[in-house]
């Protein structure tokens, strides 16, 4: 049990870091963009402007 | 054309600066607690390495293409974003400059005055040291080689990439026997921020079905507009920074 627990520790340390706002700002960003290609919408612009508010957003909570 | 340079240029970016922070491991730990002890543990950590890669690589191309855009495009992209946000914070003087030499001094005076286990001529701390730095640093690498190739078909150039990063850094390494504090890492870290934030855009947009307007060619666009925004957080952080007078924390850890 320590060693799965280490092992699922090292994984979310190594792909989310240290703030998971991050892998979840994208996670949403994907969907959304996904949602509306589902629906015939080209929505190209989403990917680039929710890579930026996630940046934005992380770096806020990192400095204030 | 563009592409395959931006992702060797990406590939070899990556590689060296986690090669960086694995030489400076393995040096204190050579140093320290003797050559034979570091480079075994050097090499037992690409032994197992290589095993992960034989393991990982097929499985990971075997999947479906559109899947593994939105996966390895995310992930890239949650990489991307960590490495950037980190060099903006460095390059607004939020977080200290990495200080390789600080690392260095830090990680010898630890294996100076760690107690000594020896086994058939190895000394265990100096192996675990030198392990635990290659394999952890070399997983990155590897992770980042065999995502970046299995996005684009491109394994074989994203290897190719690295192959030079670790030639450069091992050459180098080798002559100087010093940590590389002369390397603008946070320069280096910041590019490659924005390179794997630019292909995790892409990829991870054409796995959930967006068609970019120019095919690779927005990949250049992408990345131009990236760099304006980190650019641009960089500048407003300095500002925020020295309204603030924050004292800069030192950092000694091995983080990227």
């Amino acid at each position: 049990m320590k060693y799965l627990k280490a092992f699922v520790l090292f994984w979310w340390d190594f792909i989310v870091g240290d703030d998971w706002l991050a892998a979840a700002g994208i996670v949403l960003t994907l969907a959304i963009t996904a949602f509306f290609a589902h629906h015939g919408v080209n929505a190209w612009v989403l990917m680039p402007l929710g890579a930026v508010a996630v940046l934005y957003l992380t770096l806020r909570r990192a400095t204030t | 054309m563009s592409s395959t340079l931006l992702l060797v240029l990406s590939s070899f970016l990556a590689s060296a600066v986690e090669m960086v922070e694995a030489l400076t491991i393995v040096l204190a730990a050579g140093i320290a607690r003797g050559w034979r002890s570091s480079l075994t543990g050097v090499g037992v950590a690409t032994a197992t390495l290589a095993i992960v890669i034989i393991v990982l690589g097929p499985a990971i191309t075997s999947l479906p293409i559109s899947f593994l855009r939105i996966v390895v495009g995310g992930m890239l992209l949650i990489f991307g974003l960590q490495w950037l946000r980190k060099a903006i914070m460095r390059g607004s003087g939020f977080k200290a400059l990495h200080d390789e030499d600080a690392i260095y001094a830090e990680e010898l005076e630890a294996a100076r005055t760690a107690g000594s286990v020896t086994a058939q001529g190895i000394d265990w701390y100096g192996f675990t040291l030198s392990f635990k730095g290659v394999f952890l640093e070399g997983l990155e690498v590897a992770f980042i080689v065999l995502t970046f190739g299995s996005a684009k078909g491109g394994i074989p150039l994203a290897a190719t990439g690295a192959a030079i990063a670790l030639i450069v850094v091992a050459v180098v390494g080798i002559a100087v026997r010093a940590p590389l504090s002369r390397v603008p890492e946070n320069t280096m870290k910041f590019s490659v921020g924005l390179m794997l934030t630019t292909f995790g855009i892409f990829w991870a947009g054409e796995g959930v079905g967006v068609s970019w307007p120019g095919a690779d060619i927005a990949l250049i666009p992408i990345l131009g507009f990236m760099i304006l925004v980190a650019f641009g957080l960089v500048k407003s952080l300095r500002r925020k920074h020295s309204a603030l007078r924050v004292p800069v924390p030192r950092e000694v850890g091995a983080e990227s």
